[in-house]
């Protein structure tokens, strides 16, 4: 089997994977990180969403050969310190959840917005998290959620 | 999915090496069209090619009255990159609305091309904008590439390099997207450049194709309502659970408005 090499969550990892291994497959199941869901398997949900090389990507519908030499952040991954990652604490203070399962990949896609718009209007947060399905919240305390996090992080 | 041998590719010629050598080989650049496809049993490859990591084939940049863009530049860095901003706005714009975040940040223009999905939004701005497609053997022009559903002009063995798009005077996409996918149900780009103006249909039919009617009306008349009146028949359009193919020709004429509005 070929072997990559691989930062996950700022740890160095090398593991042999059939080339057919997603890299969801092998964040759950070879390095037990369960915080990345799958909600749908066909592309659809973001559920999956994990940042490599810091940008949002699905899991699912990666090859983890295909992240061989890159550096992948997951929802274990954000907070720093025993500290919560600012979205994940705007997430907590604006209730913007209640299963949680469409919750790692809202936070992750969310902070992958502000990287790219520090201060988006209320339509970008919307359009932006197109690729992430909520089925509890109708989305209103995920959009509060991200643009308090953004005032907070521009101040 | 079914079992694969995996390559990563480090230049042009080694990735149609790898290809030619398989005995059912196929790229593989974003996989967000792939992937599934692979998941679905579709496909069965016995090797799949990464193309994604070659150097040459990322990028955009002018040349002279051109604006190239190397085939496995993504759908994110079309829609951010300043020079598609500056010179092809329409195409960029096009680009900010492909699927959701995370496809824009893997997804490609080559393998949406190749892919020639009869709903994706590429096309529509390859034919009206009246691009060549450059693979590692030949040129070929839009209107020749897109063959049929999921069909093109490539061998099974050949790799789109980049796409070279004319720079025209003005131009603009509109797109009527499904509210699942947000692929189109209906796009229509348009462009202009001096009085050689192009319609562009996706989403409609069973690939791309042109309006010659509106592009005569738009050629005298550039606006909106340059196009009441004209309306295209239904008879070899697309229907299905989301729109049925009257529908669909209605939507070209408001897409097409749209576009010229927006030009
Ligand atoms: C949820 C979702 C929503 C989407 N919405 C839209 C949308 O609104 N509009 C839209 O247009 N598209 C949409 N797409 C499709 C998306 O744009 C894909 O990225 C694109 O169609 C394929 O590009 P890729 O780089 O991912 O190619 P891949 O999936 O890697 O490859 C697709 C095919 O092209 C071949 N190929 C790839 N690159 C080359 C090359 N350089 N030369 C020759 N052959 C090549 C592969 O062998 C394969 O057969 C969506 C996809 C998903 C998952
Ligand atoms: S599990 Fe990946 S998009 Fe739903
Ligand atoms: S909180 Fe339940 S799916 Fe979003």
């Amino acid at each position: 089997m070929p072997a990559i090499s691989l930062k996950v969550n700022q740890r160095a990892v090398t593991a042999e994977v059939e080339p057919r291994t997603l890299l969801v497959e092998f964040l759950r199941e070879h390095l037990s990180l369960t915080g990345v869901h799958v909600g749908c398997d066909t592309s659809q949900c973001g559920a999956c969403t994990v940042f490599v090389d810091g940008v949002s990507v699905k899991s699912c519908t990666m090859l983890a050969m295909e992240a061989d030499g890159a550096e992948v952040t997951t929802i274990e991954g954000l907070a720093q310190g025993g500290k919560l990652h600012p979205m994940q604490q705007a997430f907590h203070e604006h209730h913007g959840l209640q299963c949680g399962f469409c919750t790692p990949g809202m936070v992750i896609s969310s902070a992958d917005l502000l990287k790219r718009n520090p201060r988006p209007t209320e339509g970008q947060v919307r359009e932006w998290l197109e690729g992430n399905i909520c089925r509890c919240t109708g989305y209103h305390n995920i959009v509060k959620a991200v643009l308090a996090c953004a005032e907070g992080s521009a101040k | 999915m079914k079992e694969f041998h995996f390559h990563r590719a480090s230049s042009v010629a080694d990735a149609v090496a790898a290809v030619k050598g398989a005995s059912a080989g196929k790229f593989l650049a974003g996989g967000q069209s792939l992937l599934p496809v692979l998941k679905l049993e579709m496909a069965e490859p016995s090797d799949l090619v990464s193309i994604s990591r070659i150097k040459e084939l990322r990028g955009v940049c002018v040349d002279g009255n051109k604006l190239l863009i190397g085939a496995v530049t993504t759908h994110a860095e079309v829609a951010a990159s300043s020079e598609v901003k500056k010179h092809i706005p329409g195409l960029a714009a096009l680009a900010e609305h492909i699927g959701d975040a995370q496809v824009r940040n893997r997804g490609t223009i080559g393998g949406s091309v190749a892919h020639a999905d009869p709903a994706a939004d590429y096309p529509a701005a390859l034919v009206a904008l009246g691009a060549t497609i450059k693979t590692d053997r030949r040129a070929i022009a839009a209107e020749d590439f897109f063959t049929g559903l999921f069909e093109t002009a490539l061998e099974p063995d050949e790799l789109v390099v980049a796409v070279h798009f004319p720079i025209p005077e003005k131009s603009a996409y509109a797109k009527f997207a499904s509210h699942a996918s947000k692929y189109a149900l209906c796009g229509v780009m348009v462009s202009k450049t001096g009085s050689d103006v192009r319609v562009a249909v996706t989403g409609a039919g069973q690939k791309v194709f042109r309006v010659p009617e509106m592009e005569k009306a738009l050629a005298a008349r550039f606006e909106p309502s340059a196009l009441d009146g004209i309306s295209i028949s239904a008879d070899d359009l697309l229907s299905d659970g989301q729109a049925s193919a009257e529908y669909r020709a209605h939507l070209v004429t408001v897409m097409a408005k749209r576009a010229v509005a927006a030009a």
